[in-house]
C-alpha cells in the first residue's frame, strides 16, 4: 500500500506512544490480531485515534500514514494532515467509554491523542508520511 | 429549584419484542453519571446475538406495522407524544444524570424538541400522498411508498433521547421498524423513556440493544437484516458504517459534526439595544449543553472594527455562566459527558496554549466543590487565527476559537476555510449583506440573527466531511421508504413490436 518506505535513523517521529497505550496494544492483538490507527475527526467521539483489526477498516486513496507505532500503522485523511503537519501525535490512553466501533472500548479505556508542536529545528529532519 | 439525582433499578435489560430481555451471554457493563462519577446503573453488553433476535423481533413486528394505516401511526406518535410531555420532568433529570447536562436545557430544549418531533411527523403523515400522472391520456404513472422493513440506528451521547427521537420518529412514521443501539455513556434515558411509552407501542415495533460500538455496533451495521442504517458521529467510524452498508447494498445517512463558524458583522454594533443583547448571547452560545453540540459555534468570526467593543461585552458573559449542580434549575453548565471527553478537551486546551493562541478566558479544569468526581471544564476563549488546529478541529468542549476579518469575503473564505459544512451563523442588521452569506456559505444551515434553534421541520444535516443525508424535516420520510412506480395502462391495443 505504501508507495514510499519509511527510511530509518535520523528522523523525528510523527506519531509516538506511551508504555501504557502499548501495553493495551499488547493486549488487544492477542484477541483481534493485527491492528492499525485511524485518527477521526467530527463530532462526539471524533478527534481520536480509532484502533481496529487490520483489514476491517478500509484505507482510502486520501488517506496518509504518519507511521508506525508498536507495529501498528497510523493513519488520518489527507485533508486533516494540513492541520498535524507541525505536531508531533502522542497516542496515550486514559479510563473511558468512547462510542465509536475503537477495539478498545469494551475494556474500559480509550486512546487518545495528544500533541508536540515541533521546535523550528525539528522540522526539516521530520519522517515524510506514507500515501495510502 | 433543584431537582434529585433519580433512584434507578440495579440492571436494566434490553428491549426486545417488547419486552425486557437480558442479554444472551449475561454480560453488563457499568454506567455511571458525569456529574459526580458515580455509578448508575448496570447495561447490557450485548454482542450479535443479541442484535440477531432484536432484528428477529423487528422483522416479525414488521409484518403487520408495514401494513398499518397513516391515521393509526399518527396517532400513535401523537399519544407518545402525550406520554412523554406528561413525564417531561421524570425524563429530564434522568437525561441530566446520564449525559451530565444541566437540567434547565434537559426541560428547557432535549424533552420539548423530542415531543415535537413526535407531532410534527404524526402531522406530516396525514397530510402527504404519493403522486399519480397521466403520462399520456391512457397511460397512468403512479409512485407509491412502501416502508423499506427493519431499519438501525446508531445514536450519539451528546442529545441522547433527541437524536433518538429524530431516527425513530421518520422511521417508525413510514411504517418501518427499529433495532437502536444507544451510545455507551448515555445508555440509561431511553430505557426509562421505553419503560414510560412501551405498552403504547406494538411489540418489536422499536427494539433497543445496549452494548459497546465494536460488539453491538458494528453487529448492527454490518448485519443484513437491516434496509438502511443512520448514524450520528464522527468521520472515521461513518467511513466505517457506509463501508458495512456498502457490503449490503442499503442506504446510510450520517451527521459526522463541524467547526461551524459564527460570524459578527460591524453593524451588530450600530445600536445598544436588545439585537446586540442578542448577538451577545449568540456568541456565548457556545457553551451550551458545554460544547458538545455538533453545529457548536466554536469558531466565532468579528470584524476587525468592533472586535474589541464587542469583546468587552462578550467577555464578562462568558464569565458570568454559573457552573453549580446541574440538577439546579439556575446552573447554565453542566458536565463534560465522560472522562475521556474530559481529557480530549484538556489535550486541546494544550494544543491552543503550544500553537501560540491568546487565552483571553477559562483555560483548565473547573473543581466543582459538589462533585469532585465529575468531569468538568472552564468556558474557555482563545484569540487565534483560522489556521490553527483548535480553529480546524471539532473540540467538542466548551472551547470558543475567535479571529477577526477585514470585510466579507474575508469573513467567507474563512467560514468556508473548513473541512466541515454543517452549522453556521451570521449576525448583521443589514439583510443585503446576510443574503450574501446566506449564499456564500457551505453548510446545511444558516442561522441569521440566531443560533442553536432547532424547530422540527427545519431540515438538518451537513455539506462537506459533515455528512450525508437530511434529519428533522419531512424530506426524511422518504429516506425511510422505498418508492415503487406502477404504470396501468388503460389502452387495449397491442404495442406492435411482435
Amino acid at each position: 500500500m505504501a508507495s514510499e518506505e519509511f527510511e530509518e535513523g535520523g528522523y523525528v517521529e510523527r506519531v509516538s506512544i506511551t508504555p501504557a497505550a502499548e501495553k493495551v496494544i499488547d493486549q488487544l492483538r492477542e484477541k483481534h490480531g493485527e491492528l492499525m490507527f485511524h485518527q477521526s475527526g467530527g463530532c462526539c467521539d471524533g478527534t481520536a485515534p480509532m484502533c481496529f483489526a487490520i483489514d476491517d477498516f478500509k484505507i482510502g486513496a486520501r488517506d496518509v500514514c504518519l507511521g508506525e507505532i508498536h507495529g501498528c500503522k497510523f493513519y488520518m485523511g489527507g485533508d486533516q494532515f494540513e492541520y498535524y503537519k507541525n505536531c508531533e501525535t502522542i497516542v496515550d490512553v486514559v479510563a473511558g467509554r468512547g462510542a465509536s466501533f475503537s477495539l478498545e472500548i469494551p475494556l474500559g479505556l480509550r486512546f487518545l491523542t495528544t500533541s508536540r508542536l515541533y521546535e523550528d529545528a525539528e522540522l526539516d529532519r521530520v519522517r515524510s508520511v506514507a500515501v495510502a | 429549584m433543584s431537582y434529585q439525582r433519580p433512584v434507578f433499578k440495579d440492571q436494566y435489560e434490553n428491549y426486545i419484542g417488547g419486552k425486557w430481555v437480558p442479554p444472551v451471554d449475561g454480560n453488563y457493563f457499568e454506567d455511571t453519571s458525569p456529574i459526580d462519577g458515580e455509578l448508575v446503573t448496570r447495561i447490557p453488553q450485548s454482542n450479535s446475538k443479541d442484535i440477531d433476535l432484536a432484528i428477529d423481533a423487528a422483522w416479525e413486528a414488521a409484518a403487520t406495522w408495514s401494513k398499518s394505516t397513516a391515521a393509526e401511526r399518527s396517532m400513535l406518535l401523537f399519544r407518545i407524544a402525550d406520554r412523554i410531555e406528561e413525564n417531561i420532568e421524570q425524563i429530564a433529570v434522568v437525561e441530566t444524570c446520564d449525559n451530565g447536562k444541566g437540567i434547565r436545557e434537559t426541560l428547557g430544549a432535549d424533552l420539548p424538541l423530542v415531543i415535537d418531533e413526535f407531532r410534527y411527523f404524526a402531522g406530516c403523515i396525514r397530510t402527504e400522498a404519493g403522486s399519480v400522472t397521466h403520462i399520456d391520456p391512457e397511460l397512468v404513472s403512479m409512485e407509491v411508498h412502501e416502508p423499506l422493513g427493519v431499519v438501525g440506528a446508531i445514536i450519539p451521547w451528546n442529545f441522547p433521547l433527541l437524536m433518538a427521537a429524530w431516527k425513530i420518529v421518520p422511521a417508525l412514521a413510514t411504517g418501518n421498524c427499529m433495532v437502536l443501539k444507544p451510545a455507551e455513556q448515555t445508555p440509561v434515558s431511553i430505557l426509562i423513556m421505553l419503560e414510560i411509552i412501551g405498552d403504547l407501542l406494538p411489540p418489536g415495533v422499536l427494539n433497543v440493544v445496549n452494548g459497546f460500538g465494536a460488539e453491538a455496533g458494528k453487529s448492527l451495521a454490518s448485519h443484513p437484516g437491516i434496509k438502511k442504517i443512520a448514524f450520528t458521529g464522527e468521520t472515521t467510524t461513518g467511513r466505517l458504517i457506509s463501508q458495512y452498508a456498502s457490503e449490503n447494498i442499503i442506504p446510510v445517512s450520517l451527521e459526522l459534526g463541524g467547526k461551524s463558524p459564527n460570524i459578527f458583522l460591524e453593524s451588530v454594533m450600530a445600536e445598544d439595544d436588545e439585537f446586540l443583547d442578542k448577538a451577545i448571547e449568540g456568541l456565548v452560545l457556545f457553551a451550551l449543553n458545554q460544547g458538545q453540540v455538533c453545529t457548536c459555534p466554536s469558531r466565532a468570526l468579528i470584524q476587525e472594527s468592533i472586535y474589541e467593543k464587542f469583546m468587552a461585552k462578550c467577555l464578562p458573559r462568558v464569565a458570568a455562566i454559573t457552573m453549580g449542580d446541574p440538577y439546579e434549575l439556575t446552573t447554565m453548565m453542566g458536565a463534560q459527558a465522560s472522562n475521556d471527553q474530559h481529557q480530549k478537551i484538556m489535550s486541546y486546551l494544550d494544543i491552543g496554549k503550544q500553537e501560540g493562541a491568546e487565552l483571553l478566558c477559562g483555560g483548565n479544569v473547573f473543581n466543582h466543590d459538589q462533585y469532585p468526581g465529575g468531569y468538568y471544564i472552564e468556558p474557555t476563549v482563545f484569540k487565534g487565527h483560522n489556521k490553527m488546529r483548535i480553529f480546524q478541529e471539532e473540540i467538542f468542549g466548551p472551547v470558543l476559537s475567535v479571529t477577526t476579518f477585514k470585510d466579507e469575503a474575508e469573513a467567507l473564505e474563512i467560514a468556508n476555510d473548513t473541512l466541515y459544512g454543517l452549522g453556521s451563523g451570521v449576525w448583521t442588521r443589514d439583510i443585503h449583506q446576510a443574503q450574501n452569506f446566506i449564499d456564500g456559505i457551505e453548510a446545511g444551515r444558516v442561522w441569521v440573527n440566531c443560533y442553536h434553534v432547532y424547530p422540527s421541520g427545519a431540515s438538518f444535516g451537513g455539506y462537506k466531511n459533515s455528512g450525508i443525508g437530511r434529519e428533522n424535516h419531512h424530506m426524511m420520510l422518504n429516506n425511510y421508504r422505498n418508492t415503487k412506480n406502477v404504470l396501468v395502462s388503460y389502452n387495449k391495443n397491442k404495442m406492435g413490436f411482435f
